[in-house]
């Protein structure tokens, strides 16, 4: 197991007032991502707990993509992940903004 | 984004989303009452497993379980259900506490019955002994929230079905639902095929799993009470007419049950195949029950009758 951690600074903060939500599943290519409306608004932490070690370079680019694409202020990701590939990895990251910004709770 | 979604009401995604392919999340937030689920030791927690960590394994938030309250139909009712995918949906310490936990409430509360999605290979072998521990503690909270008069209903339809102590407890609800890919016994196939042979089972002969272990045969003998279709409203309709048939529960329940098993294996105990069996009950064209389409099957197996009312 790897433990890796991102810290961004962000434009905005991400839209809605749900304050978490969880995606995916740990299984084998899988991973699920819990997010959390904990930080100030123009700061985003992603902590990354992984089955596959050595990968922080592609981790790295991964998370920076993402936090360019979708400016997430304010949000803390927590993964677990079982091995998945990067395209899964953005997937997931986005299915988590959605839910935490669409469904007001 | 979810902008084609928005028009489609919650009972239609139930009926066009299949319950074996589903999270177990999204089985809960389908089955119940629109909005209703309440988590109970959410993700958020982080109760993860204490075991897993020496393994050098992931962990999940919610170790594999997801437990707490809805409304089904308006009325109020306590759920857990098992995430398939993540080791098997199998038993840990954490994952098992959380369910006795919702049982033992459920006993003390005595008036709210409890649905167990289960989707599980049995004890999580890396928490074997605490695993073993918990299965016997849920079997226990199953049988005192019974005595209480709580109704303890088992779906089961998931991608790892409900083996060993899923099995078990299974056994020791008031009433189940399987759909067809669903599969409930103790023992999987691997673990027949290894200690016995492949003469006695051949784990790769999947017709032959399913036949023996599978949703529509357990429904045929009388294990399964009712044979849902593979989406989550037809599980949430099995749900509503389980809660509404089970009987009361005591000694009486459970000798007539006894009384149905030994009569049950003096009738097909010499069976081979479960096709033997189906004939015996006198189905025309055995061979063909497991290629029937649900809708098919269930005429069927209504017409062969036997739900079973007692204990199990």
């Amino acid at each position: 197991m790897e433990d890796l951690r991102f810290e961004h600074s962000v434009r905005t903060r991400a839209g809605g007032t749900r304050q978490s939500a969880i995606v995916g599943v740990v299984a084998s290519g899988n991973l699920e991502v819990l997010v959390e409306r904990v930080l100030p608004d123009a700061e985003c932490a992603i902590e990354i707990r992984t089955a596959a070690v050595g990968f922080g370079e592609v981790w790295t680019a991964v998370i920076g993509d993402f936090v360019d694409r979708y400016s997430p202020g304010g949000l803390r990701f927590s993964i677990n992940d079982g091995g998945a590939r990067p395209d899964t990895v953005s997937l997931r990251l986005a299915q988590a903004v959605r839910s935490i910004t669409e469904n007001g709770q | 984004m979810t902008a084609p979604f928005k028009d489609i009401t919650l009972t239609e995604r139930a009926c066009s989303t299949s319950f074996y392919e589903s999270s177990a999340r999204t089985r809960l937030e389908l089955l119940l009452d629109a909005g209703s689920f309440v988590e109970f030791i959410g993700p958020e927690q982080r109760e993860v497993s204490p075991h897993l960590k020496i393994f050098d394994l992931p962990e999940q938030f919610d170790d594999g379980i997801v437990v707490g309250h809805g409304r089904l139909d308006g009325s109020p009712v306590f759920v857990a259900a098992q995430e398939g995918r993540f080791m098997g949906g199998a038993f840990g310490e954490v994952h098992g506490a959380k369910l006795t936990g919702l049982l033992r409430a459920a006993r003390q509360i005595a008036s709210i019955p409890v649905l167990i999605l289960f989707d599980t290979g049995g004890v999580r072998l890396q928490e074997a002994n605490a695993g073993e521990l918990a299965i016997a503690e849920i079997m226990r909270a199953v049988m005192e929230a019974r005595s209480a008069g709580v109704k303890v209903v088992g779906l089961i339809g998931g991608r790892s079905g409900c083996y060993g102590g899923g099995g078990l407890t299974a056994g020791c609800c008031s009433a189940l639902a399987v759909s067809e890919p669903g599969r409930i016994a103790v023992s999987g196939p691997e673990v027949i095929e290894t200690n016995r042979g492949v003469e006695e089972f051949d784990s790769r002969d999947r017709a032959l799993v399913w036949r023996t272990m599978g949703g529509k045969h357990r429904r045929l003998l009388g294990a399964a009470d009712v044979f849902a279709d593979d989406n989550v409203q037809d599980f949430r309709e099995a749900a509503l007419e389980l809660l509404g048939l089970i009987g009361p529960f005591g000694l009486d329940s459970l000798k007539a049950e006894q009384e149905r098993l030994a009569d049950r294996l003096s009738r097909y105990g010499a069976c081979l195949d479960a096709v033997d069996i189906w004939a015996a009950e006198g189905i025309a064209h055995a061979e063909s029950v497991p290629e029937l389409p649900s809708d098919q099957f269930i005429t069927l197996a209504e017409r062969i009758g036997r739900t079973n009312r007692d204990a199990r």
